[in-house]
Parts: C-alpha cells; structure tokens; sequence
C-alpha cells in the first residue's frame, strides 16, 4: 500500500492553528487544574493533621471517592450529571463561559487533589516526629509550626512524587477531548479526520506530548535538586 | 593453593590493596586481621572474583584465576565463601538452600544432594532444622547453614569474611565450633575475623593487614604475644581493650 | 437511583450480550485481567533490560519506557485502533485494539515496579548466589526473581485497579464496556443524567474499593512472610 508522508501539510493552516489552539487548551487546563489541586489538596492534608475524627473520615472518603473511580466518569459526571442539579440560570452561566472546559478543569483537579492530599499525608508522616514539638516547644503556634517547619520539610520529601502528579494530571487533560474539549489530542483527531493524514498529524501530537512531558520531568530533576540540602536528604 | 602475585586493586583513586605477594597452602588455616579499611574483606573477596583487580595475578589450585577468558561461574564453584551476613536465600528452606547449587550445577542428582545435604546440615548441628526457613532462624543458625551451603559444593578451600562479626556474642560460639571442626579436618581457610581465641587455637598463620598491604606475617603464638611492626602493636593493644 | 439500577443492572453487567459482544461490567474486569496478564512478560523483558549491564540493551529498554510514561493513554489507543488493523492486514475489534493499547501502556509502569523490587533486594543475595558458581541468568531466576515478584505483589495489584480505571477510556473507540452501557442508558433514559453517572461512579468505587481492600490484605501477607533483610533473626 503506498502511502506518501507529507509532514508538511500538518504544519500549513488551518491545522497549524488547530495544533496551537489544542496546545494551549492542554496548557491552560493544566496549568489551571494544577493550581486548584495543588491548594485543595494541600488544604485537605493540613486539616487531616488537626487529627478530628469527624473530618479524618471526610477527608478520607473523599480521597477514597476520588481515586477509585476513572478520571473520565468524573469528568462524565460533572459534565453531564452535574448540570441537571443546578438551576437553569447558573447553567446557562456556565456555558457561557465555556462548560465543557470548566468543568473538565474541576474534575481534574478534584480528583488531582485527592492524590496530592494523600503524598502530602505520607510525607508528613515521613518527618521525624521531634521536629513539631521542637518547633512548639519555641513556642510557635499550630498554624506557625506548619507553615514553617512542617509544610516546608513535607513538600521537599514529596517533590518526587508531586513532579510525577503533575505529568499524570497533564496527561489526564487529553481525556476532556470526551466531552469536546479542543485540547491537543483532539486536534490530532480534527486534523486526521479532515486530511486523512493519520500518522502524520498523531506523529506531530506524540512529540509534542513526548517534549512537554519530558519538560516536566526535567523540571522536577532541577527542582529536586535544588531542593536538596547539603549532606544529603 | 592460593597465590598472589604482585596484585594490586584499586577503587577509582583510592588504593584498596597494594603489592600483595603471598600464597597459602594446601591444608593451612589462615587469619586475616587487621584495622577496619585495611583491604583485608576486598583480598579475600578477590580470590573469588566477587572483586576484580586492577594489576598483578591470582592462582587457585593452580589455576590462574584472573586470565582474560577464565570461566568465573566454574572457579566459583570450586570455592566456598561465607558471608558476614550470611546472604542465605529467604525464599528456600534450610535443606533447600544447601541443595539448590549442587543440583543446580549439576554436580549430583536430587536424591544424591538431599541425602548430602542432610549429612552436612548434621555436621553443623542443624538436621532438625533442614525444613526451616531462614527467618525462623536465629543468626547464628543461618551462618552454620550458609557453611553447609558452601561445603556442598565439595569445595578445596572455604573463604571466611567476617563470619561471627554480625552475630550476637552468644551464638558466636556455635559458628566457631564448626569452622574449628572443618579446620581439624584438614580444610584449606582463609578467614578475616577479630576473634584472637579462634586464631589462637586452630590457625597455622596470621597475616596482618594494613592500608591494603600485608604488614607482617607469623604464627598465632609469634603475632600475638611478639608483633614486630609498631602498626601491629597498636593495633593489638587496642583490641585488648 | 436505585431503581435505575434495579432496571438496568443486566445492561450494565453484560452490555447488550447475547444482542451484542459481552460488555458492561465483565468486559471490564476482563479487558483488565487480560491486558494486565499479557503485560507482564514484556514488563519483566523491560525490566531486565532497564538493569541490564550492557548499554544494548538499557538504552532502548529505558526510552521505551520514558516514552510511554509521557503520553496519555488516549493517544496509545488512537495509534492502535489506526495501525492494528493496517499492521495485521484486516479490521480488529474495539475490544482487541483496546488490548494492545493497554498492553503497550501497562508493560511500562510494571517494568518499574519489577525494577524496584528487584532493587529493593540485598546486594548480598545476587552475590551469595554467584559465589556458589551460579550464573547471572541463574541466579536471577532462582534467587532474585521469586523473591522480587512476590514481594512486588501488592504493587502489582494497585496497578491492577489503575488499569480497572483505565478500560474506561475504551468508550472512547465504543468498546462496550461499564463506562458506555453507561452513556447509552443515558441517552435512553435522558432525563436522568446525575443519577446514571453516580450510579456509574458508585459501581467503579464499590469495585476498586474492594480491589484495594484486597491488595491491602495481600500486603499484609507479604510484610508476613517478609523475606527478612539478613540479619534480623529470631533468638535461638
């Protein structure tokens, strides 16, 4: 079967623009989603560490709730079950704004949250116990000891495994193409469907995910190793 | 049975052992002593290859062990080692980790080997404990089953590093028996260890060690009651208290 | 909600079988089962070549994993549900290309969870072995490798309920699993869209929840059984 590559055709527009258009939605609803499941997710691992039995088991469900089901039923849900719950106004609200990217962006970051929340949990955990009394004994104050000593020591145990959320909540945008979100993977599949230059136009997409992933590894090399303090830790 | 000739290893700039020219004997029980980092772990751990050198030859039963093309597997097979931590196989039963090389390597048939095995997990007192794993049993027992795994290869020489070192100082006598026994037997050893009263009783010759070189060499009697080099006599008087 | 499921629960257990392929609920845990298991040898062969000594191997062992660690795995299906068929010669069903997809997918993460169990192991073990006269190959299959699976096995089994979640992207090539008998009760039911979607969350959280409660079990077991680090002994 003859097929002739032709690379350059994926780069002339209408597709380039597409290719650009898909990538800065992957980058926007990355970007925002990381945000919005960083702050939960450190939130939910604070509030875990006050220790009240009514909002550890809060907290766990919810972290239970948000790891056991697939990412994509969660967007699913929020799409399209959500909005049958809400009042006509604020619906039409949301699309205005742009549903299927919202809510794409509150799944993702929902269920982010969950897994940032419980690497926080262990990191807390893996802190020698003396540093919060240490830190109280000088007579800082709960909220003090966490934001100064606590938090700070967590977060640089945790780097490995937050550099690796992050590639996985990168990765997980590609699934708001479900519910017609224009982001990368969809442009690969626009660009295939209308050109018929299928491996050309996935081959492209592929790099672009293969640069930007190794991208976020890379930073989390240099971030680990800056973070790390002098005699090893 | 062993020699060294001009051997010289080194790790990256550091010099591990230098200018080591020696040999043991066919029967002779041989200790090896000396201060931590003295390269005496890396010389006996370079008689069977598990650390390669730099410079100079080693031979075992006449056999130039570290020629280009040597087939490492089957000098090993002729050389039995005890580990300081013993390295028994967790996942096998006593019995099952003395007989697993033997059958593996062909050396006897399954039957041949159980029944060999059994021989020498009752040599090191241990028959009743052939169908235990090692996490049931205490350190000292996994040592003596680590020499019966060694012996069951019919070896002509057993290497000893550092064998009651990670023991309790109530089970080091139970691993020092039987390396006495073997010794009595005729074994070819060599073993680097602290313990003075082993090398007292059943040691032929001490070599003492120091910044990866042989400092002095001498029978037990000589070495402990009159060291001649003053690193020597340090360090002997540092180990009395 | 519950009656929902009370209607509709053969629809989301077996899809339209016997109108149409087995779907729902059991071609998921079967896409699952399937794509796990196959992934295992090649995760092994990946492993061994990420530790391999010769560059031969490590070099292409540790970029095929690298690459699949960067891209989504919406991108591996849509590459398989193109060139399978173009490769094999004849059209594929959604279940198979699905499959491969998963199979390419899950053979990297288990390559790494191979690679740290076997890493995990004293260095003492691999040495112990070859001073018997072992060879590396033999050493590793009768040593190393008992010991690395199963100590692995809890990780396995999370990576088990990964892929569970996983086969839910097969309704992106309509593949008749959970997650489209799903969608398709939706569209008939139409007017009832949150109650189908957190009937479809509730059914994938009751399932993984007793996945992960199973791994916890079989966890436990392992720490039992704790192939011990070498000198930690029992009093004689």
């Amino acid at each position: 079967m003859q097929y002739v590559f032709d690379f350059g055709a994926v780069f002339q527009a209408p597709y380039l623009e597409w290719l650009i258009q898909g990538l800065y939605t992957t980058l926007a609803l990355t970007g925002l989603a990381w945000i919005g499941a960083f702050a939960l997710g450190t939130t939910l691992a604070v509030i875990r560490l006050a220790d009240v039995a009514a909002l550890n088991f809060l907290i766990s469900a919810y972290v239970a709730f948000h790891r056991n089901v697939p990412m994509l039923v969660h967007i699913m849900f929020w799409y399209f079950g959500v909005p049958a719950m809400l009042p006509m106004a604020w619906v039409d609200q949301i699309n205005a704004v742009g549903g299927e990217f919202l809510m794409a962006m509150i799944a993702i970051a929902l269920v982010m949250a969950a897994y940032i929340a419980e690497d926080l949990r262990s990191a807390l955990r893996a802190i020698p116990s003396g540093q919060f009394e240490a830190s109280r004994a000088l007579g800082l104050s709960y909220l003090q000891s966490m934001r100064k000593v606590m938090m700070p020591q967590a977060f640089r145990i945790a780097i490995p495994t937050l550099v690796n959320q992050t590639l996985l909540l990168f990765k997980n945008t590609s699934l708001a193409m479900a519910i017609g979100v224009a982001e990368l993977t969809k442009a690969a599949r626009e660009i295939e469907n209308v050109s018929f230059k299928v491996f050309e136009a996935y081959a492209v997409v592929t790099v672009m995910y293969l640069l930007l992933s190794l991208l976020i590894m890379w930073g989390g090399d240099v971030l680990a190793r800056r973070s790390r303090l002098a005699g090893g830790h | 049975m062993i020699t060294f000739h001009d051997v010289n290893k080194w790790y990256g700039d550091y010099q591990a052992l230098a200018d080591i020219n020696a040999t043991v004997e066919r029967g002779e029980v041989l200790v090896v002593c000396g201060p931590s980092g003295s390269g005496k772990s890396t010389l006996i751990r370079t008689i069977n290859r598990l650390e390669p050198i730099q410079s100079g030859r080693i031979e075992v039963n006449g056999e130039d062990i570290t020629r280009k093309g040597a087939n490492v597997d089957e000098q090993r097979s002729h050389i039995g080692f005890v580990f300081q931590q013993f390295n028994l196989f967790p996942h096998l039963s006593a019995i099952e980790n003395v007989t697993l090389a033997p059958v593996m390597l062909k050396r006897a048939n399954k039957s041949e080997a159980l029944e060999q095995g059994m021989a020498l997990l009752d040599k090191v007192g241990l028959a009743h404990k052939a169908q235990a794993y090692p996490a049931q049993l205490s350190g000292g027992q996994q040592q003596r089953v680590a020499i019966a795994r060694a012996l069951a290869m019919k070896p002509p020489v057993m290497l000893f590093d550092e064998p009651t070192s990670a023991l309790d100082p109530e089970m080091v006598g139970e691993v020092l028996q039987v390396m006495k026994a073997l010794a009595r037997e005729g074994m070819t050893m060599v073993c680097v260890t602290h313990e003075m009263g082993f090398a007292r009783e059943v040691a032929d010759t001490v070599w003492f060690m120091d910044a990866g070189r042989i400092v002095e060499t001498g029978t037990p009697e000589g070495f402990f009651t009159n060291p001649q080099s003053p690193r020597a006599q340090k360090f002997l008087s540092e180990i009395r208290h | 909600m519950w009656e929902i499921l009370s209607d509709n629960w053969l629809l989301l257990l077996i899809g339209q079988y016997p109108n149409g392929p087995m779907g729902g609920l059991v071609a998921t845990l079967s896409l699952a089962a399937l794509s796990l298991t196959l992934a295992l040898p090649f995760g092994l062969l990946l492993a061994l070549g990420r530790l391999s000594s010769r560059r031969i191997f490590r070099y292409p062992a540790t970029t095929l994993v690298y690459m699949v660690r960067g891209l989504p795995l919406l991108m591996f299906i849509f590459w398989a549900y193109f060139f399978v068929p173009l490769v094999i010669g004849r059209p594929v069903a959604g279940f198979t290309t699905m499959v491969v997809a998963l199979v390419c997918y899950e053979s990297a993460y288990l390559a790494e969870i191979i690679r740290a169990g076997i890493q995990a192991l004293p260095k003492g073990q691999m040495e112990a072995g070859r001073a018997l006269g072992l060879s590396h190959s033999q050493t590793m299959r009768r040593i190393i490798l008992p010991q690395a699976l199963y100590n692995m096995l809890p990780s396995m089994m999370s990576q088990f309920v990964s892929t569970v979640k996983e086969t839910s992207l097969a309704y992106v090539i309509s593949v008749q699993e959970l997650t489209y008998a799903a969608n398709q009760l939706n569209s008939v039911l139409l007017v009832r869209p949150f109650e189908v979607f957190a009937l479809l969350a509730l059914t994938y959280f009751t399932l993984n929840f007793i996945l992960t409660g199973i791994a916890r079990l079989v966890e436990l077991r392992v720490a039992r059984r704790r192939l011990a680090q070498p000198v930690q002994a029992v009093p004689a």
